[in-house]
């Protein structure tokens, strides 16, 4: 049952064939027996699920049964749930149950989904290797003595793991994107504004999203239907209307029109990537489209201008972790200094002190125009790049990462080396446009994903040309051996 | 760009965090290969480039003056650290 | 040496909006504390701001009322920096794009007129309070007043007399009550000033340094803190020291101001627009509607004032500078019909309760439709000017119309002639020795012995004789004795 996808799983609670009570301890189960390897959940919630589960059942047999009825998901741990920790991968918030849902919680609770619990990540969604976590590494399936990506890393795992077939991400410089290329799964970060960021705990807010990770293009529309939305509690969000992201899944892409950039197949990326994703291309041009070659000039001042402006407003949003109001509280703090500076060394990990760090030097009075403004106006040249690319073409493809997972503990101590995987995947949280990560093939039995980017508001495409593609490919469908 | 251990110092007041005499180097080390990298954007011309600061082009929504929100004080303190008579604790704040 | 002063004022001013500024929360006076501090207000992580629409209105009301240009496309900026007070860790407020730009006021002293100007007004939130109250050598926050919206209102250093900076604080503060959009009580808080001040030699154009002055609440406390900084700053500079440019408190007590503990050194406060929030965008439209709406301001109300009323430059001030009183005050001249004896009785008698009450008039146990009723009576002869004080009392304390308290009390005035005449006979009858001293007198002397008889009259009539007809009646038969 365990590697059935979310769609399958939905029409076996349709007809009867399983129970989501059933269902469920099935795979709080299957999480008991084999987290230990992935260390993928930080929090699970066997309680809550099963009487998720119960309530579900009844609800479908009272003949009001939706469409995410009984069915599981898994909260990255930024995602605030009331009652339930909500941690963040952090000491900081290791002690933190959270009093209210975030919106995207809300919906799925709404919508009938049974949580089986709360996944690992990079401490306060910084990282790209799920290192970072004060809960500990989470480990990929493929290979559990390398990373599962970051900072979606713990969601990434147990999808691949089969220990949950969907799980909420977030991504804010490629924190789904990239965990779903290294884990051979498939995620979407949507447009800026199109899913709910109140109460996803904020890491830099003008670039997080919230977003699927499942197993197939389809199973993410499904997800997506119920996370997309217009929320009065977060300003940021958009009031453009939602659409029904499983309707266009079958549609033919004869016709696409899709651009590959040249600085993304340049001569550094790893050959074998290379190939994978070519091959990709072929099959998306056997379907009708085209492809073409197209150029975003300024990709790689991405690096720079994320690395300026995540941090410095991720070093705003992380000075209410000060122990007056919940979290963690030094002992016996002697003044109000003491409180807040030996509060915040004992609750924040070394990551997160860098970033928050940079972040502050970067708005310094004196650095402001040379780091800050510098890197939004680095950002309007990386918008306008993809703007002129979606005159011309439809969609814009390229790979996900620069290479496949690498060892645990490799970039341990070259913090600039970890920034460079993000190489593909920062300039759309900059620009705000959405883009998926599709599974493509494998390079020396490790995933490999292929990116779609899409232009504002395109998720529908974005999900329709994945689906194609997984219709006539089955890497999807590939699990780690064993599971 | 380079730091010099102040600026590090400095930083860490600013930013409330206490970095362990021993941590000092690593962290200027780090910061400072940090900001080599974004120094890289000084290369580019950006003259006459407006920032952006949202990815898409809004405008604030505004919200009814409407009380929404009741007392809850029980439940938002049930996770404070330290509180009495329905205050939050700290030390002594000296004016 | 002549020095000249210049002076500056930063004015606080609470807006009287149902909630805060970014949340759903009250901003009601005097709540149990952390009763009024929702989940937005204790910056738990996830939460975020939606800004107040009756915020935004108020601001460009005051906009409109100082002649200002409003701010078109305003931003929300962070100021950064940590206090127990301050949940987020920063305040939002506005610096480069605030919502009301370059404006001013005309004030009037006894040593002239003068224009001053605003140099533009924002919005921010207010911070939360700690409470100097010891619990075990800690302190208290209450965060219900954090998010209160506040208009900060700031001069240029346009002032040169610690009276003109009381007058233009006195000037604020009719506006904003007059627009009904602060409650103006400066005891709890609601309009609170911070003086600029510094000295220069007469004739030199540069500003010296200058001090700050912080957090000032009554206009009286203006003009002496101005005062004595001001003899602090020239006793220093010709002892051959140097002014510090620094924050400093005024302690009423001693009348003197002293240094704060400095908060931090060179705080960097790292400004960043805040991507929590969009620019608030309005167009002519919506400025123009809001103008429309606009009362009549207190320069206008105290020109009409004189000119429909005929009331003097300082009644008329005096009368429309709150807007409560004026309201009041035109109620009563419309009950009444008598401009000038409702100004006397509502800046005399009627100010007098109130004041040693401590009520404001909004609170007044005597309404102006009573108090207009009152007044129709002495117009009438009905009762003389000290028996509606007497009249006055009972309804301060017990309440009823005038009507009813002449009536039930018997305070009718005795006007009849007939009736005085006879009781002035009974009282010359009875006062020999003091008619003889009349009769003795010279003519131009008697004037002040009518007195004693006036006295008399009034007592044998209970106070209830119409003075004046009293008065004329008693001279002829005084004057018919000495004959």
């Amino acid at each position: 049952m365990h590697t059935k996808s979310l769609t399958e799983l939905a029409a076996d609670l349709a007809s009867g064939a399983v129970s989501s009570t059933e269902l469920t301890q099935a795979y709080l189960d299957r999480i008991a027996a084999l987290d230990s390897r992935y260390n993928s959940f930080i929090t699970t919630t066997p309680e809550i699920a099963l009487a998720q589960a119960k309530a579900a059942d009844e609800a479908r047999a009272a003949g009001q049964a939706g469409a995410y009825t009984g069915l599981p998901i898994a909260h990255k741990d930024l995602f605030c749930t009331e009652g339930v920790r909500t941690s963040c991968g952090s000491k900081m918030l290791d002690n933190f149950e959270s009093p209210y849902d975030a919106t995207v919680v809300a919906k799925f609770k709404a919508a009938g989904a049974v949580m089986l619990g709360k996944t690992n990540m990079d401490e306060f969604a910084m990282g790209s290797s799920n290192e970072s976590s004060f809960y500990g590494a989470s480990r990929n399936p493929w290979d559990t003595d390398r990373v599962p990506g970051g900072s979606s890393g713990g969601s990434a795992a147990a999808v691949a793991a089969r220990l949950t077939p969907a799980a909420t991400g977030s991504d804010t410089g490629g924190s789904i994107r990239q965990p779903a290329a290294l884990c051979g799964i498939t995620g979407i970060k949507p447009t800026y504004g199109r899913v709910s960021r109140y109460g996803m705990v904020a890491y830099a807010s003008s670039l997080d999203q919230g977003g699927p990770m499942a197993q197939s293009a389809e199973d993410c529309a499904l997800m997506l239907n119920v996370m997309a939305g217009f929320d009065k509690m977060d300003s940021t969000s958009s009031q453009r209307d939602i659409e029904d992201y499983s309707a266009k899944l079958n549609e033919s892409i004869s016709g696409l029109r899709i651009g590959v950039p040249k600085e993304y197949m340049s001569d550094d990326l790893d050959p074998q990537i290379a190939e994978r994703v070519q091959a990709g291309i072929k099959e998306l041009e056997k379907l009708g489209a085209s492809v073409r070659e197209i150029s975003l000039p300024r990709t790689r001042m991405s690096i720079p201008a994320y690395y300026i402006i995540a941090p410095a407003e991720a070093s705003s949003n992380l000075s209410r972790f000060d122990g007056v109001r919940y979290g963690h509280r030094c002992e016996n703090p002697e003044d109000l200094m003491d409180l807040y500076t030996r509060t915040r060394k004992e609750g924040f990990g070394a990551e997160v002190k860098r970033r928050i760090m940079v972040g502050t030097y970067a708005l310094c009075a004196g650095y402001y125009d040379a780091y800050y403004n510098k890197a939004q106006q680095i950002r309007r040249l990386i918008q306008q790049d993809f703007l002129a690319a979606f005159n011309e073409v439809d969609l814009i493809l390229g790979p996900t990462t620069p290479h496949p997972a690498f060892k645990i503990g490799a970039k341990n101590n070259d913090p600039v080396s970890m920034y460079m995987e993000d190489i593909f995947t920062l300039s759309l949280n900059l620009a705000g446009l959405p883009g998926m990560s599709v599974p493509c093939g494998t390079v020396e039995g490790l995933p490999v994903g292929m990116q779609l980017i899409g232009n504002y508001f395109d998720e529908a495409r974005l999900l329709n040309v994945a689906h194609q593609f997984q219709q006539v490919t089955d890497w999807h469908k590939q699990t780690p051996a064993g599971i | 760009m380079s730091l010099d251990r102040s600026d590090v110092e400095r930083i860490a007041y600013l930013a409330r965090l206490a970095i362990d005499e021993q941590d000092i180097p690593q962290y200027t080390e780090n910061l400072s290969s940090i900001l080599q990298l974004v120094d890289e954007m000084q290369a580019i011309d950006t003259t006459g480039v407006e920032p952006l600061a949202h990815p898409l082009d809004g405008e604030q929504r505004l919200r009814a003056d409407e009380v929404s929100e009741m007392n809850q004080r029980e439940q938002l303190q049930s996770v404070a650290p330290a509180t009495e008579e329905g205050l939050f604790l700290v030390p002594k704040v000296i004016e | 040496m002549e020095w000249e002063t210049v002076i500056g004022l930063e004015i606080h001013v609470q807006l009287s909006t149902q909630t805060k500024i970014f949340s759903g929360a009250s901003t009601a006076f005097g709540a149990e504390p952390n009763t009024q501090a929702c989940a937005v207000d204790l910056a738990l992580p996830g939460t975020l701001p939606v800004f107040n629409e009756n915020a935004q209105r108020m601001a460009i009301m005051f906009g409109l009322a100082i002649n200002a240009e409003i701010g078109k496309r305003a931003v929300f900026e962070r100021k950064n920096y940590f206090y127990p007070d301050l949940p987020k860790g920063y305040q939002t407020t506005q610096l480069e794009k605030p919502v009301v730009g370059e404006g001013y006021v005309d004030i009037t002293t006894d040593e002239g007129s003068r224009r001053v100007r605003i140099h533009h007004a924002h919005l921010e939130e207010d911070a939360g309070k700690s409470l100097h109250e010891d619990f075990h050598g800690m302190s208290g926050i209450d965060l219900n007043r954090a998010g209160t919206p506040l208009i900060e209102i700031v001069s240029e250093p346009d002032m040169r007399t610690s009276k003109e900076a009381a007058e233009y604080a006195r000037k604020i503060h009719a506006i904003v009550t007059t627009l009904g959009i602060c409650d103006g009580n400066m005891a709890e808080g609601s309009m609170r000033c911070d003086c600029n001040v510094s000295i220069r030699p007469k004739g030199q154009e540069e500003y010296g340094t200058r001090t700050e002055l912080k957090n000032i609440n009554s206009f009286r406390f203006i003009e002496r803190a101005i005062d004595t900084e001001v003899a602090r700053q020239i006793d220093l500079i010709e002892d051959g020291g140097k002014v510090v440019q620094e924050t400093r408190l005024y302690d009423p007590d001693r009348n003197e101001t002293r240094s704060m503990r400095s908060k931090e050194d060179a705080n960097d406060y790292r400004y960043f627009p805040c991507p929590d929030l969009l620019p608030v965008v309005v167009d002519d439209d919506y400025v123009e509607a809001i103008r429309a709406t606009l009362p009549e301001l207190p320069d206008a109300r105290r020109e009409r004032f004189i000119s429909e009323y005929n009331l003097s430059d300082y009644d008329a001030g005096v009368l429309s500078a709150y807007r409560p009183q004026a309201d009041y005050y035109e109620a009563v001249v419309a009950a009444s019909k008598d401009a000038k004896l409702a100004a006397n009785w509502v800046m005399g008698e009627l100010a007098k309760n109130l004041n040693a009450n401590d009520t404001d008039i909004k609170q007044s146990p005597v309404s102006a439709e009573q108090l207009g009723g009152l007044l129709k009576r002495i117009k009438d002869n009905t009762i003389s000017g000290n028996i509606a004080k007497k009249v006055f009392e009972h309804m301060w304390s017990d309440g009823g119309t005038a009507d009813e308290i002449i009536e039930a009390k018997g305070l009718k005035q005795v006007t009849d002639t007939g009736a005085i005449e006879k009781v002035i006979d009974e009282v010359i009858a009875n006062s020999t020795p003091q008619v003889e001293q009349y009769k003795a007198a010279e003519p131009d002397k008697r004037g002040k012995m009518i007195g004693f008889f006036m006295g008399q009259v009034m007592k044998a009539t209970g106070g209830k004789a119409n003075p004046g007809a009293v008065t004329g009646l008693l001279k002829k038969k005084l004057d018919a004795l000495c004959d």
